[in-house]
């Protein structure tokens, strides 16, 4: 501990400090506790204040190379040992190892009588030869308030208290004091039962186990971090596999890697509205739609095509048990048993009342770490947000598809809505989280619901804007045009109906215009009749005419020479004219023209 | 009373722990050698502890307060902490009073 202090001896900006391995924690902190003075964490029973202690001291011998002291106040070695190794921690080996000491101090007022004045010493000794025999640098004290109920005499103890705190510090030990948060009527202004915080004053953390809406969750708040920069807010935390994690969204961070893979969605149609090609892998996916209009279906397909594509797929259902999904998903064609038994596929279902939020998460962590899918579906999310309340709920959500995201998971989320548009708008905040949002809505007309689809958003490709109806036969699922009128979108039914119509209707134009070149073809036929009678009369004419000049032609010539002969035979000598006595001689036929 | 009986049989067994630098164990020392004296002369035995030179004791005995009286013999075991300078309830908590009675 003296090279902490001498650590300490360089005037920097920065307290330093001491980081504790919890994940998040650090993180709200800026770094961890106040390096070489005690923090308090204070609260309720059953809120984790000696887990956090535990994990402070396991992480800072395993993680940094810290040696600490446990001082217990309340649970034996085993205890501990035993508690803290179902969280994942080898306490035993760290003991062994002399990483970490943990000292038991038994406590039976019953047995102590007092009398006259003494001190604390004995508490100082032992601490002492605990943190020196280990070259420890981290010190727990779970919980300092159990010697409120031991030690008769209370002025005694708070000044021995106060001599504690200072001689910690002067160790440079960094401290963790746990401390039962008040309770009563003071409760609100007092953080600890006894007013431990009176001590210890640089920082403090609180947890708080609250139930709201019969449903319990986890939060820490740094109350006071002096001379340092700290995250006020509230933070959901969750004790899980692998000791606390608090989930402080703001620092989430955005730089998972990404992939330009596509994935099919197992309908066609749906990956041809989706550029053509479906999804990204790593993306999320959320699919909204009110009861009944099959986001199950599609999830189960997605499954489906993902297994059948020889990736594992991590089916979570908050609704339906495993038995249920496979049995109903069979009815419209998909056969999910065989790849259950290959192991491609496996469902967790439980009941969102089960556990809290936290709980859920924990062991959505857990499944996900243990099986590592390359997809994920929850069926519904938005059974597990009712889980918790509001915008912890959201943070969760986000963590979770942070945590998909960053391990390159495609994840499906399907969300559950009561129908009508304005939900659309509720949804909007767990949306702007996912990369691409279906939705799926009932056309309730002409005595029948119809269920469309239509992609809403598909962040970095290219989609299709247009409504689809989505039918749901015994071969699986198909998409098809919804047929968009002046009278808006038609589906089912009325759609066949319209089609029909127009098939009709076509048919009905097409006769007709049969009908029409029809008699076009009968009056060019009558014309060219017509026609041809003119040519023929015409040709008589012709003929006529012909004849006529020929006739007249001859008679001329006969009567010149009937003229002739006659002139010789009457000696003739004047000229004589045939044409004109010849044309009056023989009247024309009446003319057509 | 049967403790009381087998008290006078057996011996004191008498730890005090102690800071020797702190006046208050020699106040305690004191008072409990005065005690003892009176009540259980010539039957009883005093061991004195300075908890800073035998610091891992203060472990194995589950020593907080300074000084402390622990009462070893006769049977059950018991704690009595201070410098004792409450005499009544040094008696009362060492049970002096009745070991002492018979004399």
């Amino acid at each position: 501990m003296k090279k902490s202090v001498v650590k300490r001896a360089p005037p920097v900006r920065q307290l330093p400090k001491c980081p504790t391995g919890i994940q998040g924690l650090d993180e709200i902190t800026g770094g961890g506790l106040p390096r070489g003075r005690p923090t308090l964490v204070c609260g309720s029973a059953g809120c984790g204040k000696t887990l956090l202690a535990a994990e402070f001291l396991v992480r800072g011998a395993a993680m940094f190379g810290e040696p600490g002291v446990l001082m217990s106040f309340e649970e034996t070695e085993g205890e501990l040992k035993a508690n803290v190794s179902s969280l994942g921690f080898d306490l035993d080996g760290l003991v062994r190892r002399k990483k970490i000491l943990i000292d038991y101090v038994h406590l039976e007022r019953s047995e102590l009588q007092e009398s006259g004045d003494y001190d604390l010493e004995g508490l100082f000794v032992r601490l002492g030869y605990a943190i020196d025999s280990i070259g420890a640098k981290r010190v727990v004290l779970d919980t300092l308030e159990a010697l409120f109920a031991c030690i008769p005499n209370e002025a005694i103890l708070r000044a021995e208290l106060r001599r504690l705190f200072r001689w910690l510090k002067d160790k440079g030990v960094t401290a963790v004091i746990t401390a039962e948060r008040g309770s009563g009527e003071r409760g609100r202004e007092q953080l600890t039962r006894h007013g431990l915080e009176e001590y210890v004053s640089d920082c403090v953390i609180l947890l708080d186990h609250r139930v709201c809406d019969q449903i319990a969750t986890r939060h820490l708040r740094v109350v006071k971090y002096r001379g340092a920069l700290h995250g006020t807010n509230e933070f959901p935390f969750l004790i899980g596999e692998t000791g606390i994690s608090v989930l402080p969204i703001t620092s989430l961070g955005l730089n998972h890697r990404i992939s330009n893979e596509r994935i099919a969605t197992g309908i066609p149609r749906l990956d041809a509205m989706l550029g053509g090609r479906g999804f990204f892998r790593g993306s999320s996916i959320l699919l909204t739609g009110t009861p009944g209009t099959g986001k199950t279906i599609v999830a189960a397909n997605f499954a489906q095509a993902a297994a059948l594509r020889g990736e594992r797929v991590l089916f979570f259902s908050f609704e339906e048990s495993p038995n249920q999904i496979v049995r109903n998903m069979q009815s419209i064609g998909l056969r999910l048993e065989p790849l259950l038994a290959k192991g491609l596929l496996r469902f967790h279902s439980a009941r969102p009342s089960l556990y809290g939020l936290e709980m859920h998460l924990a062991t959505m962590f857990k499944e996900i770490a243990a099986f590592k899918p390359h997809v994920v579906v929850i069926d519904p999310i938005t059974s597990l947000m009712d889980a918790g309340t509001g915008s912890e709920s959201k943070g969760m959500v986000t963590r979770l598809i942070d945590y998909l995201k960053a391990g390159q998971v495609t994840s499906l989320f399907t969300s559950l809505t009561q129908g009508g548009h304005a939900l659309q708008q509720s949804e909007a905040a767990m949306s702007s989280l996912m990369d691409s949002w279906l939705l799926l809505q009932d056309y309730e007309g002409n005595g029948e619901r119809n269920r469309v689809l239509y992609v809403l958003k598909a962040r970095g490709m290219a989609h299709s804007n247009q409504i689809r109806e989505f039918l749901i036969s015994d071969q699986g699922i198909d998409l098809v045009d919804a047929y968009i009128g002046p009278s808006g979108v038609l589906t089912g039914s009325a759609r066949v109906a319209q089609e029909d119509l127009e098939r009709a209707a076509g048919l009905a134009s097409q006769q007709e215009a049969a009908q029409l070149q029809r008699a076009v073809e009968r009056k060019r036929a009558a014309l060219e009749r017509q026609i041809g009678g003119l040519r023929e009369d015409y040709e008589t004419e012709a003929l006529e005419l012909r004849r006529i000049a020929e006739q007249v032609g001859t008679q001329t010539r006969l009567l010149t020479t009937e003229r002739a002969a006659s002139g010789i035979l009457r000696q003739a000598d004047a000229k004589v004219v045939a044409g004109p006595r010849a044309a009056r001689a023989r009247p024309g036929r009446p003319r057509v023209k | 009373m049967t403790p009381a009986k087998t008290a006078q049989v057996e011996k004191w067994q008498l730890r005090l722990y102690v800071n020797d630098q702190s006046p208050r164990s020699g106040i305690a020392l004191a008072n409990l050698k005065e005690f003892c004296e009176t009540h259980l002369k010539g039957r009883y035995h005093i061991r004195v502890i300075d908890l800073r030179k035998h610091p891992k004791l203060a472990k194995g005995d589950q020593i907080l307060a300074i000084p402390t009286v622990v009462r070893l013999l006769p049977k059950p075991v018991r704690v009595l902490i201070g410098n004792l300078s409450d005499t009544e309830r040094a008696l009362v908590g060492l049970d002096l009073r009745l070991a002492g009675k018979p004399e």
